[in-house]
């Protein structure tokens, strides 16, 4: 880290992404499985005989779920980099 | 072959495999001891957290629990996966960085507290020990029905090996023997699931089979799953039929809950990197979901095969008959598992519900008198398969050491958060603290030898609520770690008081709340209130309450904070060199 003001920047960029991330982490599990399956049901979409809410509560979220850790990762790799804070 | 004999060979070749890897990866230092020296491949940690996470209870029940209720359960799925993403983005890489031994070290180190540090003790201890008489009771099951011994002595077969692996090669032996753990369970679990698939839907991949046509009704699956299950008077299979809000939470706990949970978490003390904690994560969660996204497609599967075996000719015909019935149901009826009661004594089998007020109408016309399969326990939907689907003996074979393999695994993750915590965190830092290296492995393996001991009483002597402490584990890691954890990474002006105020109300209110439904230390009878929706505080269930504790904890503890002494210097420091991943190869030895 070579000064407070890098440091700081480093986290906020860390932290935006971090709520972008939960942000996605809720909608799909909390939003479209649960709460906001009715909703889905009104689109004019079914998946095998039901409604999306359905396929996001049993599949759609956990697959999003790998997606979002993999992109953390892949970001924060390269933002280590900028900030000149990754491991050698 | 004779079965048994199968069952046996199987079985005894992977134990062998894992006292093999045992002796491999023996433990020369207390950093190969707790955290296999950091030097574990991020992919190779991903597959053992993997077999860590996924316990007896995975592997047997989970596609019979959805199964049994369907949608509503889902929460199982999205909790118990939703919890990664947690760990990799808010926990995992941190505690990497911060480079000990143990979670409440960090704990007691980032709270600058020995206080802070023992109440994480106690936390953990009661979070895991409550886990591990799970796994422990379910290897002993596995063993009695596989291999016919007596549930005792497969407990005690059970525990050797474990301790054999455990305490010779602590984490480095226990990463190694849960990476084969994870190929034997994954290998097991997958192929019945692939030829049920095929027999139902003509796809060789269950979850894409889930959602798609039902081969012998041209209807998609799920339609024709719900279709005979209302017929028969039970709730459809895809809807909606508990309230939103209690849905809601109870997933939020379960996802809260496996990111508190202590044997997960030391997991990802063993990369070499802070990038390698967040991959991971991710590994991890790719092997989980090769096991939870199939689990759901094998439980409606199972579950619509057997209506369909059952009504060979639609639910409006009469059920087969008794002496027609499968060969699988009368052998699995010989276990106790599946049970049958020729109620109107026409010799025909009716599965329907009887306890549905709207059906018993159609019931009676036809002459039914109650539901004729008495007992149907969830976890023949795993375990039959291979026979319903007419597989060949080495893949019941299989599936005993796969489930033997999600137990064991689990049960030693537990056994080794417990005793480094007594080791590392109760006699190297606060009882006998002047111990070298080479002691304090030796403590450590003495704790593990305890705990492997204290674990088989208690498997052999369970205490009558083994339902309920896996709830109670799920709300406690929830309300008292996870938000101690979180904060001591997020807010660098988090004090001791404010960390220990919110450790102690969330533990507190989640075992009070626990305690009023479900009895005083769960003993029977001292329940303050009937355990049913319309007593629920805002109809929210126990089992859910551990997000709520969770807010609670973070609640108290901002509070506390406001009015106490913020941290000194040194401690805002330490917050700010965790957050960057730069020097955490330096942090190893310490």
């Amino acid at each position: 880290m070579t000064n407070e003001k890098s440091a700081a920047a480093y986290w906020s960029a860390n932290l935006r992404i971090i709520i972008i991330c939960m942000a996605i982490w809720a909608l799909v599990s909390i939003g479209f499985g649960i709460v906001l399956r009715p909703v889905l049901a009104m689109l004019p979409i079914t998946i095998g005989g039901t409604d999306l809410g359905f396929w996001f509560a049993q599949q759609g979220s956990i697959l999003t779920f790998i997606a979002l850790i993999f992109y953390y990762t892949w970001y924060m790799n390269r933002l280590d980099r900028r900030f000149g804070v990754d491991e050698q | 072959m004779d079965q048994y004999v199968l069952n046996l060979i199987v079985v005894g070749a992977s134990f062998a495999l894992y006292v093999g890897i045992a002796i491999w990866a023996r433990a020369g230092s207390t950093a190969d001891y707790y955290t296999a020296s950091r030097g574990v491949n991020p992919v190779v940690n991903g597959a053992a957290t993997a077999a860590d996470w996924m316990s007896a209870a995975s592997f047997i029940s989970m596609a019979g629990l959805i199964a049994f209720v369907g949608y509503g359960n889902s929460s199982y799925l999205m909790g118990w996966t939703g919890g990664y993403v947690l760990l990799a983005l808010l926990l995992a890489p941190y505690l990497r960085k911060f480079g000990r031994f143990t979670v409440p070290e960090f704990i007691g180190d980032r709270f600058y507290s020995q206080s802070a540090r023992i109440v994480a003790v106690i936390c953990l201890l009661v979070i895991s020990i409550t886990y591990v008489i799970g796994q422990m009771t379910g290897a002993g099951v596995a063993f009695s029905r596989f291999l016919e011994v007596p549930n005792t002595t497969g407990l005690v077969i059970a525990s050797t090996v474990v301790f054999i692996y455990a305490v010779l090669g602590g984490m480095k032996g226990i990463t190694y023997t849960q990476l084969a753990q994870y190929c034997v369970l994954i290998t097991a679990y997958t192929i019945p699931a692939v030829f049920i698939s095929l027999q139902l839907t003509q796809n060789p991949v269950p979850a894409l089979g889930l959602f798609s046509t039902h081969a012998e009704s041209g209807m998609p699956l799920l339609t024709r799953l719900d279709q005979v299950l209302t017929e028969l008077g039970f709730h459809d299979y895809t809807g909606h039929h508990g309230t939103t809000l209690n849905m809601v939470l109870f997933t939020l706990s379960l996802m809260v809950g496996t990111a508190g949970l202590p044997h997960v978490i030391i997991r990802f003390f063993t990369v070499p990197k802070v990038a390698d904690a967040r991959k991971s994560a991710g590994w991890a969660l790719v092997f989980i979901a090769l096991l939870y996204l199939t689990a759901p497609a094998v439980g409606a599967m199972a579950k619509l095969n057997i209506i369909t075996t059952l009504y060979p000719d639609g639910t409006s015909e009469p059920p087969i008959a008794y002496e027609d019935k499968p060969d699988w149901m009368s052998n699995w009826a010989q276990t106790g598992l599946l049970q049958f009661e020729d109620k109107n004594e026409d010799g025909r089998i009716q599965y329907y519900n009887d306890r549905s007020e709207a059906f018993a109408e159609v019931a009676a016309e036809r002459g039914w008198e109650g539901n004729e399969i008495v007992v149907f326990n969830q976890d023949i939907l795993v375990l039959a398969n291979p026979e319903i689907a007419q597989l060949p003996g080495w893949v019941l074979a299989l599936i005993a050491a796969g489930g033997l393999a999600a137990a064991l695994s689990t049960a030693a993750g537990l056994l080794l958060a417990i005793s480094s915590a007594i080791s590392h965190d109760v006699l190297k830092s606060v009882l006998t603290p002047g111990i070298s290296d080479r002691q304090e492995l030796l403590a450590a393996r003495v704790s593990m030898a305890f705990a492997i001991v204290l674990a088989t009483w208690l498997g052999l002597n369970p205490p009558g609520f083994a339902a309920q402490v896996v709830a109670l584990a799920f709300g406690l890691a929830a309300a008292t770690l996870f938000p101690a954890l979180m904060m001591g990474i997020f807010s660098k002006k988090m004090n001791t008081q404010g960390a220990v105020a919110g450790m102690l109300v969330g533990l507190f209110s989640t075992l009070l709340y626990i305690f009023t439904y479900l009895g005083w230390f769960f003993v029977p009878g001292t329940a303050m209130l009937d355990n049913v929706q319309e007593n629920w505080l805002f109809g929210i269930s126990p089992l859910s309450f551990g997000a709520v504790g969770a807010m609670l904890n973070f609640g108290s503890a901002w509070l506390v904070m406001k009015f106490t002494k913020a941290p000194p210097p040194e401690i805002q420091e330490l917050v700010e060199s965790i957050r960057v991943p730069r020097g955490a190869a330096a942090a190893i030895d310490h």
